[in-house]
């Protein structure tokens, strides 16, 4: 690949196992520091369950054998992530014996597209905003009414989510209150349903949207300054050029592959709000999901979630990591050889 | 080549006019409007809760304390809720809770932030690169969802060890921006004359390095406190946060459980976002100002 060579590709991919190594040994360890006795927690619940089980100390061995917990902390922990390579995370404890992947997988469809959509928007959006505002040649109107979408940016994203929702949705009922799509409506390629999820993930996708703009815009308008002094500005000013060709083709194209990396930096915190927003518009995402298992106190469900989400985010930079040599032709990776 | 340029430079430094200073001062005062409306209304926020505290019954806070569901009324200025809790005796006695839960994680994160930093950037070697890849790892991993974990098996029950998880966290920013500062740091002349002067590591570390990066761990701090107070008022929303305690992120979980949105009892929503949106302005106007002094390639930017 261009501007990349060997070494630097083995160690971003490196990095990304890194992280899934990180965030799973982080699973592990959490229930085994966590004080109290998980399993004893989830066998007093299932006794409670089924209102009183003879042999309650068998039952609790028997357990202890299922999940392995009997054998040696390292067996435990080696055996662990083999599971989590295997993509094999468990058994949910509230809907037992579902498959924990089964539970989490259709969450992810929902989630990646509500996050990657409003990300893609945030970030042109916020390029335009951040361009419009450090620009000489934008009209005074614009200038003036450009920091308004600011103000969404001191809010945390479940704020803005919950005043979105009392007012589009609760007050004047333009758009649906929760849900992804409407009940009844036959899940298939239609204008109807599709329509429909549309409809159902407007005011989700504002809530991120709004609440990141502002940050977006400031940086970008931060760089666009940053690239005034530039001797190719001075060069494609003393060419001539059309003053909007100078705008995006120089300043804006130069000032967008930092911004890249500021996404790259932003993702993790983008998914932490977009839980929140999740489970405020109650949207089949990962967050809802999540805050589910969190009522059902269904540990291996939330592990699994978390999980899921680190590997995410994780591939997420390691794609943008690789194809930024492409965005920023001056960035290269490959180590010079002889001086 | 000689030295012709030193004293000219001297001598323009030493003689600034008045109209130079003053304008210097007016622009440090400048620089600092928004800082001192951040702090100004964080503070006015924190005193109203302190005195407010101080004046209604911790009582009136309590479950069943009240009759259910009254709009504002000259005994009850914020109403009560759903569950019969007052909602002004809620809101001034979790007001001061929110910022202790800030503060100390703010407080805890970056002080272990900046031993990493400081050290990994010192000493680099293997040790910097461990911790530098951590921090990386750590950046990608959504906190949030690490948290929500740690919550969901530690039913967290005060205020501080709250603080204290959400601290342990908050570690990667800081450490990574008092890492990057060190390194350069490091390679300045008064470093070396430090070292022959016969300075050890610590001494080097602690009055020669630390003192220059004061902007950076004000701007640091800052963002620690806002990290960790969006954080622990999100897990409270999820209700994983401290109980029996009232909170702001709780007061959300309970309207929101109960529905209060529908059932059009503004009173029981609205002081949290408010008082929320409050301090977020101002830790907002603070990281902003303090991002100017931390950060000089904002500088042009900022004023456009």
């Amino acid at each position: 690949m261009r501007g990349m060579d060997l070494r630097y590709f083995v160690r971003r991919i490196g990095m990304f196992f890194l992280v899934i190594y990180v965030a799973a040994s982080f699973n592990f360890l959490i229930p085994r520091l966590a004080p109290g006795n998980p399993i004893g927690a989830i066998t007093s619940r299932m006794a409670n369950a089924s209102a009183g089980i003879e042999n309650g100390q068998a039952m609790f061995e028997a357990y202890r054998k299922r999940f392995g917990l009997d054998e040696p902390i390292y067996v435990q922990y080696v055996k662990y992530l083999w599971n989590t390579v295997r993509l094999d995370l468990g058994q949910s404890l509230s809907a037992y014996p579902a498959e924990v992947w089964e539970i989490i997988r259709p969450a992810i469809g929902w989630s990646i597209g509500l996050i990657g959509v409003s990300v893609l928007l945030t970030f042109a959006l916020g390029i335009a905003v951040g361009a419009l505002l450090a620009w000489k040649g934008t009209p005074k109107i614009v200038k003036a009414v450009l920091p308004m979408t600011m103000i969404g940016g001191v809010l945390p994203y479940y704020l803005l989510a919950m005043l979105l929702l009392y007012i589009f949705a609760f007050t004047t009922r333009l758009f649906p209150m929760s849900g992804a799509y409407d009940s009844g409506i036959p899940r298939e390629l239609s204008w109807q349903y599709i329509s429909s999820i549309a409809r159902h993930a407007v005011l989700p996708a504002l809530s991120i949207i709004l609440t990141s703009l502002g940050g977006w815009a400031l940086t970008m308008r931060g760089l666009m300054v940053n690239t005034v002094g530039e001797d190719y500005m001075l060069l494609a000013n003393a060419k001539g050029l059309p003053k909007r060709r100078i705008l995006w083709w120089y300043s804006v194209r130069n000032a967008i592959p930092p911004q890249v990396t500021h996404l790259a930096i932003a993702l993790g915190y983008v998914v932490s709000g977009a839980i929140l927003v999740e489970i405020v518009f109650s949207y089949p995402g990962l967050g809802y999901q999540l805050y589910m298992s969190i009522v059902n106190s269904d540990y291996t469900v939330i592990q699994g979630i978390t999980l899921v989400l680190a590997v995410s985010v994780g591939l997420c930079v390691l794609i943008i990591d690789l194809i930024y040599p492409r965005l920023d032709p001056r960035v290269t990776y490959v180590v010079e050889s002889s001086g | 080549m000689d030295t012709a340029t030193l004293p000219r430079a001297t001598a323009y430094n030493a003689r600034p006019t008045i109209r130079g200073a003053l304008r210097r001062i007016i622009a440090v005062f400048k620089d600092n409007q928004a800082f001192t409306f951040g702090v100004l209304l964080l503070l006015a926020l924190y005193l109203f809760g302190v005195i407010g505290s101080q004046v209604v019954s911790p009582k009136k806070a309590d479950m069943g304390a009240n009759p259910l569901n009254l709009s504002p009324t000259w005994e009850h200025p914020l109403g009560t809720d759903g569950l019969g809790r007052d909602m002004f005796a809620v809101m001034v006695i979790g007001i001061p809770n929110t910022f202790k839960i800030g503060f100390l994680a703010g407080a805890v994160g970056v002080a272990i932030g900046t031993l990493i930093g400081l050290l990994a950037g010192y000493y680099r070697g293997v040790a910097d690169a461990f911790f530098s890849s951590f921090a990386d790892v750590m950046l990608v991993i959504p906190t949030l969802a690490i948290l929500i974990t740690v919550s969901a098996y530690v039913r967290v029950v005060t205020v501080e060890i709250m603080a204290v998880i959400v601290g342990l966290l908050a570690w990667p920013m800081p450490a990574r921006v008092i890492r990057s500062q060190t390194l350069s740091l490091r390679e300045r002349l008064f470093v070396e004359i430090a070292k022959l002067s016969g300075q050890n590591d610590f001494e080097i570390i602690a009055f020669q390095i630390l003192p220059n990066l004061t902007a950076y761990l004000a701007a640091s701090f800052v963002g620690a406190v806002s990290a960790g107070i969006l954080a622990a008022v999100g897990l409270e929303v999820l209700g994983l946060g401290p109980q029996n305690v009232p909170t702001i992120g709780r007061t959300l979980y309970y309207a929101f459980r109960y529905t209060a949105l529908f059932r059009g009892m503004w009173w029981w929503w609205g002081p949290p976002v408010v008082t929320l949106a409050i301090i977020f302005t101002g830790l907002f106007q603070m990281s902003t100002a303090l991002d100017k002094y931390a950060n000089p390639r904002l500088k042009g930017a900022m004023r456009g």
